[in-house]
C-alpha cells in the first residue's frame, strides 16, 4: 500500500479512535447488562467462562499426569471407564444440559411485547438512525440517532432498513437483531436500569460503519413522558432564515419551519442530543461548527456536504442556530 | 483365522451413512420450517405443524441410524483381528470400518437428537 493511500485510513483510524475516546455516549459492555436480554446473556457468558476453564483445568491436568505418571499399567476397566465417562457421557450430558438451557431462554426473549407496550420504528441509514415514536392515531415523532426509554417497560422496536443490511445492537440491553432492506425484523428491549448507553451498528454497512452510533436514554417513565412531549412540540428557537437560504430544508425537517426535507434526519430538536453525526461529535455550537465545515473529514463517504465555504460568522450562526434547537 | 467376510469389498458407504442421515435431518428440518414459515403460516405463524414433522423426521432418522449402527457393530464383532485395527489385511479392515459406523452413527443419533430439540422450544415462525 502506498504512503499516499495509507494516509487517509490512518487519519479515518485516528478520528475514530478520537471518536470513542472523546464522547461520553453512554456504556456499551455486554459485561455490564442493564436490560433484561443482556442479564441472560451476561449470565450465559460468565457460566460458560467458568465452566469451560474449569473443564480446560481438569483435561490439562489429566494430560499433565498420562505424562507423568508412572509407567506401571492402567487397569484397562479404569481405563475404559475414563475414556467412556469424560470422552462421551461427561460431553453429551453438558452440551445437551446447555442446549436446553440456552434454548429455553429464546422464547421469552423472542416474545413481542405485551399488547399497548411503546413501540418505537428505527431505520438504519448510512450512517445514521432515524428514530420514530409511533403514537396511537398513526401520529409520529421523529428524531435521530437517539432513543428514549422508560425503565422498566418491555419495548417493541420495529426494525427498517433504508439501503444496505444494518444490524441494532445495543449491548448493555439487548441482543442484536439486522436491518434488512424490504422487511421488518422486530426486538423487544426490556431496561433495567436507568442510564445512557452506547449502540452501535453491528453489521458492516460501508465506510462509515463504525461511526454510526445510537445513543439509548433510559430514564424514569415520568421524566421519559416529559422528554416525548417536549420532542413533540415544534421548534422554538428563532433564526432559521440561514438555514432555509442555505438550502438546508431540501434535506432536513424542522418542524415548525419551512423546512421539510426527509433525505436526512430530523434537526427539530438537534440540540437537545448528545451528539450529531451519529456520535461523532458533541451537538454544542464548536461541534456544530465542526460538523458544518468538515463534513466529510469528520465522517468519510457522508451524504451530507461540507458547508466549509460559508464565511465563519454564518458558520458560527447557524451552529447556534441548531445548538438553539433543544 | 478371518471368517469370510460378507462384503465384495471394503465399501465406504456403512460409515458415512449415518451422518449422510444426520444431514439430510438437518436440511429438511430447515427447509420445512422455512418453507412453511414463507408459504404457508406467515411471519406469526404456529409452528406446531413443523414440530410434528420434525419429530416424525426425528423417529425416522434415528430408526435408519439406530439400524446402520447395530450392523456397523455386528461387523466390527465379526472376526478376530486385534486392534487397533490398523494391520493391511481384510480382516482389521472389516473390523475398523464397523467400529468407525458404529461411532459414527451414535455421534449422529446424538445430533439428530439436538438438531430436534431446538423445534421444541418454538412455537411460532416469529
Amino acid at each position: 500500500m502506498s504512503t499516499k493511500s495509507a494516509q487517509p485510513h490512518l487519519l479515518t483510524c485516528a478520528r475514530f479512535a478520537l471518536a470513542f475516546a472523546v464522547l461520553p455516549l453512554g456504556k456499551g459492555s455486554t459485561l455490564e447488562p442493564a436490560g433484561l436480554a443482556a442479564d441472560r446473556v451476561a449470565t450465559l457468558f460468565w457460566v460458560l467462562t467458568i465452566g469451560a476453564t474449569v473443564i480446560w483445568l481438569v483435561v490439562v491436568g489429566l494430560a499433565l499426569y498420562a505424562v507423568s505418571a508412572s509407567r506401571r499399567p492402567q487397569s484397562p476397566r479404569g481405563s475404559s471407564l475414563l475414556i467412556v465417562g469424560g470422552g462421551v457421557i461427561f460431553p453429551t450430558v453438558v452440551l445437551a444440559g446447555l442446549l436446553v438451557w440456552s434454548l429455553s431462554m429464546l422464547p421469552g426473549l423472542l416474545a413481542p411485547a405485551p399488547a399497548g407496550s411503546l413501540e418505537v420504528r428505527v431505520t438504519g441509514y448510512q450512517w445514521w438512525w432515524r428514530v420514530e415514536y409511533l403514537g396511537a392515531e398513526g401520529a409520529t415523532i421523529e428524531l435521530a440517532n437517539e432513543l428514549h426509554l422508560p425503565v422498566g417497560e418491555p419495548v417493541e422496536l420495529q426494525l427498517e432498513s433504508h439501503d444496505v443490511i444494518h444490524s441494532f445492537w445495543v449491548p448493555a440491553l439487548g441482543g442484536k437483531m439486522d436491518m434488512i432492506p424490504g422487511r421488518r425484523t422486530r426486538l423487544r428491549l426490556e431496561p433495567t436500569q436507568v442510564g445512557v448507553y452506547r449502540g452501535v451498528c453491528a453489521e458492516y454497512c460501508g465506510t462509515s460503519h463504525a461511526l454510526m452510533s445510537l445513543v439509548v436514554v433510559v430514564e424514569e417513565r415520568q421524566a421519559w413522558e416529559r422528554w416525548l412531549a417536549a420532542q413533540a412540540q415544534p421548534a422554538t428557537s428563532p433564526g432559521e432564515a440561514l438555514f432555509l437560504e442555505q438550502g438546508c430544508g431540501a434535506c432536513h425537517t424542522i418542524r415548525g419551519t419551512a423546512a421539510d426535507g426527509a433525505l436526512g434526519p430530523d434537526l427539530t430538536h438537534v440540540g437537545s442530543r448528545a451528539s450529531v453525526g451519529a456520535g461523532v461529535i458533541e451537538a454544542d455550537v464548536p461541534g456544530l461548527e465542526q460538523w458544518l465545515a468538515k463534513t466529510a473529514h469528520l465522517k468519510p463517504g457522508v451524504l451530507m456536504p461540507s458547508f466549509g465555504m460559508l464565511p465563519p460568522p454564518e458558520l458560527t450562526a447557524l451552529a447556534q442556530y441548531l445548538a438553539g434547537l433543544r | 483365522m478371518t471368517p469370510d467376510l460378507p462384503e465384495a469389498n471394503e465399501s465406504l458407504l456403512s460409515t458415512v451413512a449415518a451422518p449422510a442421515i444426520w444431514a439430510a435431518h438437518f436440511l429438511l428440518s430447515y427447509i420445512t420450517a422455512a418453507v412453511w414459515c414463507a408459504k404457508v403460516a406467515g411471519a406469526d405463524g404456529s409452528l406446531v405443524a413443523v414440530q410434528r414433522a420434525i419429530s416424525l423426521y426425528t423417529v425416522l432418522a434415528l430408526a435408519a441410524i439406530g439400524l446402520i449402527g447395530w450392523r456397523a457393530w455386528g461387523r466390527h464383532r465379526l472376526g478376530d483381528s486385534p486392534p487397533p485395527h490398523d494391520q493391511d489385511a481384510p480382516g482389521g479392515r472389516h473390523r475398523f470400518l464397523g467400529f468407525a459406523g458404529a461411532l459414527l452413527s451414535g455421534l449422529s443419533a446424538l445430533a439428530v437428537i439436538f438438531s430436534a430439540l431446538a423445534s421444541l422450544f418454538f412455537g411460532s415462525c416469529r
